[in-house]
């Protein structure tokens, strides 16, 4: 292992484990101000749709690729489909389209 | 009664491994591709597990590949790794908030796990998080993400191109599967998530922002905006019960 690629990973290790890991230590969760817990409550839903979009579209260059596998999740989730099966389904429907296309 | 105690989080274990395996299966194209361009871009199999199991970071190992390839000096490199993974202290704070109590060392040791997606599927969960939870989780997703690191590196080349390009979604239906049961309860889902995502989205094609502060930002901007029209809809409606 070269000397300064395990120091450019010692560090990037380390900047990455402190956003993670001080507000586990410097909060002890629930005596924040109502508005502020209601706002930490929020950011799950939001993180998720920042995360989807518009990441999905540039999945692959034909940008209808991820159109159609963000559907075909979507279709799975909303008609009750437990998580793995909707991850199988769009990775089957996409397996399928660029198998024809 | 520590015997139950025992039993309980060993239940709690297994319930969080469970949650995990989806993770799991996500990772598995995301760390291949990873090992795979590691080789590549010319890191030896140790570097690269080094840096699965150290860093453990899809986006910011990928990042820090490209940034090699260019000749990017390694300061630059960290920098920019601790600007993409900034977005993981708004999860941790959030995730705090729904975490059972217990020791700081014990939070900072499962805080080591927190990825986008085991802190999505943990924050969707019903009910508190309990320790031995986040630790089940942490260890499925882990474990994916060192190993097919490793096996990308080593026999990335040889899987079919189709199989790798359909498994690309792999992570993208998961977020869309964990998110979607929650939009269909709340309304309030509904909007956060799409506010977010136009706000992603804006920042993303105007290149205003890097990646990572444009998932911070829009998270926040969302989940404050929302917040405020809740409480002022709350507060209307009880000036109105007074009247």
């Amino acid at each position: 292992m070269k000397p300064e690629i395990v120091w450019m990973i010692a560090g990037m290790a380390v900047v990455t484990y402190i956003p993670r890991m001080l507000p586990f230590v410097l909060f002890k969760g629930k005596e924040l101000p109502a508005f502020l817990q209601g706002i930490l409550k929020n950011v799950p839903y939001a993180t998720l749709g920042a995360l989807i979009f518009p990441g999905i579209f540039f999945i692959q260059e034909d940008i209808w690729y991820g159109i159609l596998g963000a559907a075909a999740a979507f279709i799975a989730a909303f008609l009750g489909a437990n998580i793995i099966v909707v991850i199988l389904g769009a990775i089957a429907v996409l397996s399928v389209y660029s198998y024809f296309f | 009664m520590s015997e139950m105690i025992l039993q309980k989080s060993a239940t709690e274990f297994r319930r969080g491994f469970q949650s995990g395996i989806s993770i799991g299966i996500g990772y598995f194209p995301v760390a291949i591709t990873f090992g795979l361009l590691a080789k590549t871009t010319g890191l030896s199999i140790g570097e690269t597990l080094l840096m699965s199991l150290a860093v453990y970071a899809g986006a910011a190992q990928y990042m820090s590949l490209s940034l090699l390839a260019l000749g990017t000096g390694i300061f630059e490199i960290i920098l920019s790794t601790f600007i993409v993974n900034i977005r993981h202290f708004l999860m941790s704070a959030s995730l705090n908030e729904k975490t059972e109590d217990d020791k700081p060392f014990v939070k900072a040791l499962y805080a080591f796990g927190i990825t986008d997606e085991t802190f999505s599927v943990a924050a969707v969960k019903e009910g508190t998080i309990s320790t031995g939870y986040m630790f089940g989780l942490n260890l499925v997703a882990y474990a994916s993400w060192g190993i097919f690191s490793g096996v990308g590196f080593l026999i990335g080349s040889s899987l079919p191109q189709t199989l790798q390009e359909s498994m690309s979604v792999a992570l993208y239906a998961m977020f869309i599967g964990l998110l979607v049961p929650s939009m269909k309860k709340s309304m309030k889902v509904v909007f956060l998530a799409v506010l977010a995502a136009c706000f992603n989205i804006i920042f993303m094609s105007t290149e205003l922002l890097s990646s990572g502060w444009a998932i911070v930002l829009s998270t926040l901007l969302s989940a404050i905006i929302v917040e405020m029209i809740v409480t002022m809809r709350h507060k209307e409606r009880g000036s109105g019960h007074e009247a």
